[in-house]
């Protein structure tokens, strides 16, 4: 379980921009989650709960928006979804596709309050 | 133009005022600010540092990643006896516990760096931005890390590393890339290993693990080895110069540019 490594970071990121921005306490962290980025939200939830104890996130929500898996066909130019173990073009179910959503691994925003 | 109809809001910057954009106010006025970094930017940042040291010193990095027991450490050894004469290989071991696969590598004649995690899955770039402190860069040409054995964590971090290999073994099974889809979608090479042992085993078909990865829309090559009879190690060594031989002639390309600059 590397989820707690990854909260760790992140919260590393977030306490930067609160004292940046000269924030007492952060509100809420929005990060965008794709199934193909190797973090599971659900365990990502747990560990924040215990990491972010003592940081100016301490009473923060953190609001998961999970990307869906999407890919675009390099033979017939079509873009369709997938699943993350089944990345073939739905138009003309060829392998060779590149990935366009569903391995993001972002701090989309924080919402600070400011004295 | 205001803030307070709307009248300011156009097609083109929307986004920076809905949820989570740059000037986004939330109705109990906390202020919203967007980011858009990578979680992990800080491993990401430490890992470029790494990846410019070992372009510096002219050090092809190769991160391998398998579950544990697939024959990562078995793999280093033959590819050492293969390549040893030719080029300057070093080691960095990833495990839990012990010294015990560094001390395999050493008695190869290489140098090698145990990093212990202790309870932790994975590498990270900082791990191994500690461990390059007792790595001699200066006298290498190609730079191994034995990450953890595990198919899940060592994924998600980027070491520094050029390549990564993921092995697979004939002892596990044929829809682990369906299973692991992460791990194996970010694989420059794929080694299925223990081919020696393909007789003995009826359950694992290498063409169910070439189908697997397939559809994970992987296009890099895959390859039958065994490190006991050597089967396939042909096709993995060549991979692996022709790897070192295109660093080398992008680093000559890159020196040449800067002179020019200058």
């Amino acid at each position: 379980m590397h989820e707690l490594s990854v909260c760790q970071s992140m919260l590393r990121q977030v306490e930067e921009i609160a004292q940046r921005e000269q924030a007492t306490s952060v509100e809420r962290i929005v990060i965008q989650i794709g199934p193909l980025s190797g973090v599971v939200p659900e365990l990502l939830q747990q560990a924040f709960t215990i990491a972010r104890c003592g940081t100016r996130a301490e009473s923060a929500e953190l609001v998961t928006q999970t990307q869906p898996v999407r890919v675009h066909c390099l033979q017939c130019g079509y873009d369709s979804d997938a699943q993350a173990n089944r990345l073939l073009c739905a138009e003309c179910g060829d392998y060779r596709t590149r990935l366009i959503s569903g391995d993001e691994l972002l701090l989309a925003s924080v919402e600070l309050t400011k004295n | 133009m205001c803030d307070t109809c709307g009248c300011n809001v156009t097609h083109g910057n929307r986004h920076l005022i809905e949820e989570g954009g740059k000037h986004a106010h939330t109705s109990d006025d906390h202020v919203a600010i967007e980011v858009l970094e990578n979680l992990l930017s800080e491993n990401d940042h430490q890992a470029a540092h790494n990846r410019e040291h070992f372009e510096r010193h002219g050090v092809l990095a190769i991160n391998l990643m398998s579950s544990p027991g697939s024959g990562k450490t078995r793999l280093l050894e033959r590819t050492i006896d293969h390549l040893k004469e030719r080029y300057k290989i070093g080691v960095i071991e990833g495990d839990l516990e012990t010294e015990n696969d560094a001390q395999r590598i050493r008695d190869k004649g290489v140098p090698a760096v145990q990093i212990t995690t202790g309870t932790a899955c994975h590498l990270d770039a900082h791990m191994i931005h500690q461990a390059l402190h007792q790595t001699p860069l200066d006298e290498l040409d190609l730079l191994f890390i034995e990450n953890v054995g595990n198919l899940v964590c060592p994924a998600s971090f980027d070491l520094g590393q050029h390549l990564n290999v993921t092995l697979l073994s004939v002892t596990e099974g044929d829809d682990k890339p369906a299973k692991y889809p992460v791990i194996f979608r970010a694989a420059d090479h794929v080694l299925i290993t223990k081919s020696d042992l393909l007789p003995l085993l009826d359950d694992f078909d290498p063409d169910n693990a070439g189908q697997a990865l397939q559809q994970l829309a992987y296009k890099n090559p895959i390859t039958l080895v065994s490190a006991k009879s050597d089967q396939g190690m042909d096709e993995w060594l060549n991979w692996l110069e022709a790897q070192q031989q295109q660093q080398n002639r992008q680093q000559s390309k890159g020196a040449g540019s800067i002179q020019t600059c200058l």
